[in-house]
């Protein structure tokens, strides 16, 4: 979290940024502000500081307060710096209905924070969210932009450990190049 | 068996790529369509079908279509709703993962039959893998030429786009879905207009969801006719289920409309009955913004018929004794649920997903997480379930969107048909504090439903 990085798109994205915004009618490149802020906060360690925000402003020839307030009403972007790898734990009635509970509180033993922390090695930050579309295969969470599901208390073992080898920055997006 | 329309082929190895799905008949809509058919032909065999919006809302679908303004000089488009995000609800991620090519040939045909030229599919943020697949799926069809300039050599030409939402329930909204795709925040319009007159950049504009874009493909294979036999009166068709909660077998279920619940509930080919050999005790039969019922309103109506899965069978009885099929979010609970801590995570979920707009649902969400969050948590008070009820009321009806009415509708029925449970957590906190479940006690064993 500490790196700092310029804030500019590779060419590679930018390429990407433009196809995007070919896919609305003239005059109407804000449609492309939601997928870019997915791919800006992929590129930019996992979260849209405010320098971030007036970047994507500046691209889609908006201003900076129309880019705040989206990023600040989908809770898929993080405004403040999270770990390595963001733990969502879906906690909405029928993942609760499957145990979820327990599931959000093995995680808290596990990494010893609480739901909101992150980890003192910056690997981990663990959140508990609403219902993301998987109650068949609850309890389940979402780390990036995979899917863990049926989980167990050795799934959760399995997973902190295969995660923290990993090491990688989890993204919603493996590549640009979803959209 | 029930017939299946949708899921005919999931089973069928690679089914996700245009080749396998082309070789069981893919994309024999659209050939059909838009080499023998007007749009209007088309529209019209939609609407014979009696096919109901598969979203939630169950408005017919040829209706719909009919209100696009066709004599606008505006562009016209059609937008697919893929924002599942009602808790309960996961058919339409399982149809666009497993299947994604009967989605974008229903996506073809429907906007061949609404004049659209441009097309998006609109899904909700978290689902990016299956964003990914069917962007795959878009690109094969694109080079096989049922998409792009002039498909299949005729002079309609078609490009379809996904767009990722970024979390938020509210987008599923339709009208809060197009602010959304225009990038801005998610807060539902004032309507009229309705997006049939001026919907994605105030141009005319259908919005569908998954489900129903895919259900065009066999009703123009089949004719609407042929359709509407299929399913009882008005429930035609078939419908996909998301069963999920204490059951055996959670997952999608492809079913006739007319199935009855207790069949769904008990039959091996579906649910398997309730886990760990227990007794039913409520269910939500159509995602989470549904009344709940406890087991014996949801397999008999209070008349004492059988119920049945379609619309009005399940709507019995209104608000009083009955529920809705909804999205078909089928969430079922067995005899140690506690009523009032699942009703909890329910109305912290409206709480957070309140787009902020309107203050009865802004601030009367937030109240009722909070005073349920007290009853929970050993801290309620004898007034506060009426509190509850009253707070309820004051949401319903009173905002722009219907997001207010499913964080009414569960608050409501819940202490309709269970009161006697939070009452209990009132009288006897200390043996309720922080119960992942709930010791049987007599009551509760009353409500649990005498089959199964």
């Amino acid at each position: 979290m500490s790196e700092t990085k310029t804030i500019q798109f590779s060419e590679e994205t930018m390429a990407t940024v433009q196809r995007l915004i070919k896919r609305y009618p003239e005059g109407r490149q804000k449609s492309a502000l939601l997928p870019l802020l997915h791919i800006a906060q992929a590129e930019f360690d996992g979260w849209l500081s405010p320098a971030v925000m007036d970047y994507v402003a500046v691209i889609l020839s908006i201003k900076p307060i129309e880019v705040y307030e989206v990023a600040s009403f989908y809770t898929m972007y993080n405004l403040n710096p999270v770990g390595k790898c963001l733990i969502e734990v879906c906690q909405t009635g029928p993942c609760w209905s499957r145990g979820s509970d327990d599931i959000v509180e093995h995680f808290e033993k596990k990494l010893g924070i609480k739901v909101g922390e992150t980890t003192s090695d910056g690997q981990f930050t663990l959140k508990t969210v609403e219902c993301l579309g998987s109650c068949g295969t609850a309890p389940m969470l979402q780390c990036g932009g995979d899917f863990y599901e049926n989980l167990t208390n050795d799934k959760v073992d399995t997973l902190i450990e295969k995660l923290r080898a990993n090491g990688q920055r989890s993204t919603y997006m493996k590549d640009n190049r979803v959209m | 068996m029930g017939k299946k329309l949708l899921l005919e082929h999931i089973n069928v190895p690679g089914i996700e790529t245009f080749e396998v799905y082309r070789k069981q008949g893919g994309y024999a809509s659209v050939e059909k369509a838009l080499k023998t058919m007007t749009p209007d032909a088309v529209t019209e065999e939609v609407k014979k079908s009696g096919l109901r919006g598969r979203g939630g809302a169950g408005f017919p679908a040829g209706m719909k279509w009919s209100f696009l303004d066709r004599k606008s000089e505006k562009p016209r488009y059609l937008v697919c709703n893929a924002d599942e995000s009602e808790p309960g609800t996961f058919k339409d991620r399982y149809l666009m993962e497993k299947i994604p090519h009967i989605l974008v040939e229903g996506m073809i045909t429907s906007s061949f039959a609404l004049g659209a030229r441009t097309s998006y599919i609109y899904v909700r943020g978290e689902y990016m893998y299956v964003i990914r697949i069917l962007e795959k799926a878009i690109a094969e069809a694109y080079a096989n030429g049922f998409l792009g300039k002039n498909i299949l050599g005729t002079d309609y030409s078609l490009d379809l786009y996904v767009q990722p939402g970024a979390g938020a329930y509210i987008c599923g909204e339709e009208t809060a879905l197009l602010e959304s795709l225009e990038g801005k925040r998610g807060n539902p319009r004032l309507k009229p207009p309705f997006p049939a007159i001026a919907g994605l950049y105030a141009s005319p504009t259908v919005v569908n969801n998954v489900e129903t874009i895919a259900a065009v493909v066999p009703i123009v294979n089949m004719g609407g006719d042929e359709y509407a036999k299929i399913g009882i009166g008005k429930s035609t068709g078939t419908k996909l289920i998301s069963a999920s909660g204490h059951i055996n077998k959670p997952g999608v279920y492809e079913i006739e409309l007319g199935l009855p619940v207790e069949e769904f509930i008990y039959s091996d080919e579906y649910c398997g009955g309730i886990w760990k050999g227990r007794k039913l005790k409520a269910c939500v039969p159509g995602g989470s913004s549904v009344p709940i019922l406890p087991g014996e309103l949801l397999l008999k109506t209070a008349k004492g018929e059988q119920r049945l899965m379609t619309y009005e069978s399940l709507s019995d009885g209104g608000f009083v004794s009955g529920s809705m099929l909804g999205s078909g979010g089928f969430i079922v609970y067995d005899e140690t649920a506690c009523i009032v801590r699942n009703l909890w995570t329910f109305a912290r979920f409206y709480h957070h997903e309140s787009c902020g707009q309107c203050s009865p649902c802004r601030e009367g969400t937030g109240w009722m997480e909070k005073v349920l969050h007290r009853i929970e948590h050993g801290h309620g008070q004898a007034s506060d379930i009426d509190l509850l009820v009253d707070v309820a009321k004051k949401i319903e009806g009173n905002t722009i969107c219907p997001l207010g009415d499913a964080a009414a509708w569960p608050v409501a029925s819940a202490i309709r048909h269970f009161r006697e449970e939070f009452e209990f957590h009132v009288k006897h906190p200390e043996k309720v504090v922080n119960p992942k479940h709930f010791e049987i006690t007599p009551f509760v064993s009353e409500r649990v439903a005498v089959i199964g």
